[in-house]
């Protein structure tokens, strides 16, 4: 039995401790974000964020995660109450299928964490460890820049109420 | 979504207490013995004419449309929700639409060939149109004023007088159980409230936030995991297999084995991967080297018996050719690529075989899976649930049968089937290599006056519809034989589909070589033969217009007479700011290419800049333009966003694809070894200008851009560095050795 930290909450797990963290969070804890592309480390499809960084959850063993942080799509905001990352994405229409966009939001959601106005190369070279067959691209490179200024506004206005 | 609500069509066709009124008004429409195929309706009306088989309305004023065509993420059910909202006169929001499932909605056969939009949401549309006149009618009647006099406005029929009538309060139950009319009042393109309009996906807000999307995500109460072993290539038999170890592996419910048929199941998805790995070295296989040489696939296909037809022959003796250029051009096996590997979940309950799949088509699979099981297709049930994007006929219809034959062996229980990424590469049908061989004359004045073209191809479909298409039922101790290919007919085609040229010669031959010999396992792949054969007219084009010393997009121009399609590729012309004599800078170049898809659905011109790293080779598509004529536009965006797609996947064919194997087993396993386009490849723009054309029938976008996209970017790479490239696909190394050449 280990805990384990999703999405701000405690859980405890009875798994393997060499199960991919993937396997726990879409099988123990009934999340749908993360998904199963290839188990190799190769698509992206299965990134979640560990203690701020983008990760494979495929390739992840429960046992590195103990006392981390695990932030999945669902962490970041709801249908009803989208986060800026999520919103983007709803309003650039980024998807065909989408069955790799919660990854590809996770790794850019972590990019905006840290360099909040990313360049357009800067986003490219990010998002390079994760495939869209789709070929969905050109919106979810404009979503990310999107993202990148909703979160902006929407720091700019928290600033102001805080002031106020 | 996913929850398994399993709804009876019967019941859902009764309705929850709608009102039963007598009228004689539905006399036009009401036919009482079952319809008969009727040639003469409109889209998918003509096999399933009730207007109930799509449109349904409650008593409570809840509206449901239904359509047989599967979503596989190209956005249709938002499209199909615009149609019916727009027909029935209600607000986007206020009905829903249900998709494919055996119990619930009518027989489309597969979701494919660009047809939903033509065959389901020209039904959907006229179902409406009509329920919304049988609505009117009904008010009409009970106020006795003629229906003509009355209008509709959001869910409510409005008299002259301005009685409100909600459409919950006039449908009767059998008032929509009618057989459509060949001609609906359609309402008119000027007057469209949510139709032509880019509403937002309906699919997309739960895609984002981690809701239940996928067949992936489906969890049903009870629920288990099960992983196939396969055999390590298309000929191995299982010579032996001590499953006693796997057996007492921890969460491990079964091990299934008829044949080579070969999986494990067990309680949690990670416990069934492990259980898989040693189920897997315990397994002993015998194998068949089988396989063609993948690097001479020009002489294999060649050399393989074919059944050889000509499909068009024009000739005009007074016209004669003076300069005659041949060129052969050859696409390999490719492979469908779908991110996320095939899924199924399937249960065994009460005499019901229900399997969630995310297949093209719910019927034929239900077929499918029936004959495997030996048991009536109506004690099977598939119901569609989204998948990853599949793009053709991936691993969809064979993990369905492979689900089903698992839960056969576990009564009750549901059991969710995920194929590994290597099972997905090695093992779902890929796009069929192809050849084609082009030979034609210029006349003395630069245009061309005889054209001969040739193709060799499998055929482009292996789908099920028996049993034999599915693995699982291929690898059974009794196993039902792979069918006999057939080539699809013209005027669609498979193989030959777009080969007989769209422009105009004085002198034309074109013959289809159809190989019946699969070596490698094949089926249908994004827009089938018309990739290739657009490929090679398009790139052949070019090489005349260079030979004729003509400009491409003027040489296109003065051999095309259809209206539409001159009007598609003059948008992309000036969308690009193509100039005659144009030139490129540098280590890039300019290339454009156009088709209808099928000669006979949209059409789509694109114009490309792609630039040439001289040292490596490398090509990068830098931007594109492209023009599409899809008919009567239902959701611009969405019709945006099938071009943009196409373009980009295109690229990755074209650019890096292609399966590999040995002698014996297909070795382009994973991405790694079956690499496709990443980030640092994608464009910096891609245009996409829609020519809507109101009122005309839908044509569909699905599959328009796969050959101008790849035509156009090896146009422009011939551009950039004066060499042609006929083989696909055009990677660095090929374009390196050719410049360097």
């Amino acid at each position: 039995m280990m805990t384990l930290k999703v999405n701000g909450r405690d859980h405890q797990i009875d798994a393997d401790p060499d199960t991919p963290l993937l396997y726990v969070l879409r099988d123990d804890l009934k999340l749908n974000a993360a998904k199963f592309g290839c188990g190799l480390g190769q698509c992206g499809a299965c990134t979640v964020i560990v203690d701020g960084k983008a990760v494979f959850s495929c390739v992840t063993p429960l046992l590195l995660l103990e006392g981390k942080q695990v932030t999945t799509l669902e962490g970041l905001g709801s249908i009803e109450a989208p986060a800026s990352i999520q919103r983007a994405f709803m309003e650039e229409q980024a998807a065909q299928c989408g069955y790799c966009i919660a990854g590809m939001m996770m790794r850019a959601q972590a990019l905006l964490q840290k360099n909040a106005k990313p360049t357009d190369d800067e986003i490219r070279s990010e998002l390079e460890p994760h495939l869209c067959r789709c070929g969905t691209h050109m919106r979810i490179l404009r979503a990310v820049h999107r993202a990148a200024h909703l979160m902006q506004t929407a720091d700019a206005s928290s600033v102001q109420r805080s002031a106020q | 979504m996913n929850a398994p609500v399993i709804l009876d069509r019967r019941r859902v066709l009764a309705g929850g207490g709608a009102l039963i009124v007598s009228f004689s008004l539905a006399d036009a429409f009401a036919q009482d013995a079952p319809a008969a195929p009727t040639p003469s309706l409109p889209g998918s009306l003509k096999t399933s004419p009730l207007l109930d088989s799509w449109i349904r309305i409650d008593a409570d004023g809840s509206i449901t449309a239904f359509t047989g065509k599967a979503e596989l993420g190209q956005g249709f059910k938002t499209a199909f929700q615009q149609i019916a909202a727009e027909e029935l006169d209600v607000a986007f929001e206020s009905l829903k639409v249900i998709t494919a499932d055996t119990r619930l909605t009518a027989n489309e056969g597969y979701t494919s060939g660009s047809h939903s939009m033509q065959d389901s949401g020209t039904a959907i549309q006229n179902a409406a149109a009509q329920a919304r006149e049988l609505l009117v009618a009904e008010a009409a009647r009970r106020l006795a004023l003629p229906a003509e006099s009355f209008r509709t406005e959001n869910g409510v029929v409005i008299a002259p007088a301005g009685q409100r009538f909600r459409y919950g309060d006039l449908v009767a139950r059998d008032m929509l159980h009618v057989q459509a009319r060949p001609k609906s009042k359609l309402k008119g393109p000027a007057t469209f409230k949510v139709m032509g309009q880019p509403v937002p996906r309906v699919d997309i807000p739960a895609k984002v936030t981690g809701g239940a999307a996928y067949i992936q995500d489906m969890r049903l109460p009870g629920m288990v995991h099960a992983r196939m072993v396969r055999p390590p290539s298309y000929r191995a038999q299982l010579m032996e297999c001590d499953t006693s170890t796997v057996e007492k592996l921890p969460g491990v419910v079964k091990v299934v084995r008829d044949g080579n048929f070969l999986a494990v199941v067990a309680k949690k998805e990670f416990q069934a991967i492990k259980a898989t790995r040693a189920l897997s070295a315990a397994a002993k296989w015998q194998e068949t080297a089988s396989l063609p040489k993948q690097d001479d696939l020009l002489h294999v296909l060649a050399n393989l018996p074919s059944q050889d037809q000509t499909i068009f022959e024009q000739g005009n003796a007074s016209v004669l050719g003076q300069k005659t250029i041949e060129a052969t051009y050859t696409r390999p096996y490719q492979s469908h690529g779908s991110i996320g590997p095939s899924c199924a979940v399937a249960q065994l309950a009460d005499g019901t075989m229900t399997v969630w799949t995310h297949t093209q088509g719910v019927y034929p699979d239900r077929q499918g899976i029936a004959e495997m099981l030996r048991v009536p297709p109506a004690s099977v049930r598939c119901i569609h649930v989204e998948g990853s994007g599949c793009y053709g006929h991936n691993g969809a219809d064979d993990a369905a049968a492979d689900a089903a034959l698992i839960a056969r062996a576990l009564p009750g229980t549901p059991v969710r089937v995920q194929w590994m990424r290597e099972q997905e590469h090695a093992w779902e049908p890929f796009g069929p290599a192809m050849v084609t061989k082009l030979k034609a004359s210029l006349d003395d004045n630069g245009a061309i006056a005889d054209w001969n073209f040739e193709v060799w191809s499998n055929t482009h479909s292996m789908r099920p519809g028996g049993a034999g298409s599915m693995l699982a039922a291929q690898h059974m101790a009794q196993p039902f034989a792979v069918p006999a290919a057939k080539p699809i007919p013209l005027p669609e085609g498979g193989g030959d589909r777009n080969a007989i040229p769209i422009y105009k010669f004085p002198n034309a031959h074109v013959v289809y070589h159809f190989i019946p010999d699969m070596p490698v396992r094949i089926s249908a792949m994004r827009s089938l033969g018309a990739y290739h054969n657009v490929f090679s007219i398009e790139s052949f084009m070019d090489e005349l217009a260079d030979a004729a010393g003509a400009d491409p997009v003027a040489f296109r121009l003065k051999h095309l007479e259809d209206p539409r399609g001159r009007d598609v590729i003059e948008r992309a012309a000036q969308g690009f700011g193509w100039q005659k004599g144009q030139m490129a800078p540098r280590d890039r170049g300019y290339g454009f290419a156009f088709a209808r898809y099928k000669n006979l659905a949209a059409y789509c011109a694109i114009a490309s800049e792609v630039e040439v790293e001289r040292e490596t080779g490398r090509p990068r598509l830098v931007r594109a333009v492209a023009a599409v004529d899809s008919g009567q536009v239902v959701n611009p965006d969405g019709l945006i966003n099938q071009i943009e797609g196409a373009i980009v996947q295109s690229m990755s064919w074209t650019l890096y694809e292609s399966v590999t194997f040995d002698d014996t087993r297909i070795t382009s396993i994973d991405w790694q070894t079956y690499p496709i386009l990443r980030f640092n490849s994608v464009p910096d723009s891609i245009e996409v200008h829609i020519i809507n054309r109101p009122g005309q029938p839908f044509l569909g976008s699905g599959e328009t851009g796969q050959g101008p996209a790849a035509a156009s970017i090896a146009n422009a790479i011939a551009n950039a560095t004066g060499k042609r490239l006929r083989d696909l696909p055009l990677t660095r190394k090929k374009i390196k050795d050719a410049i360097g050449a």
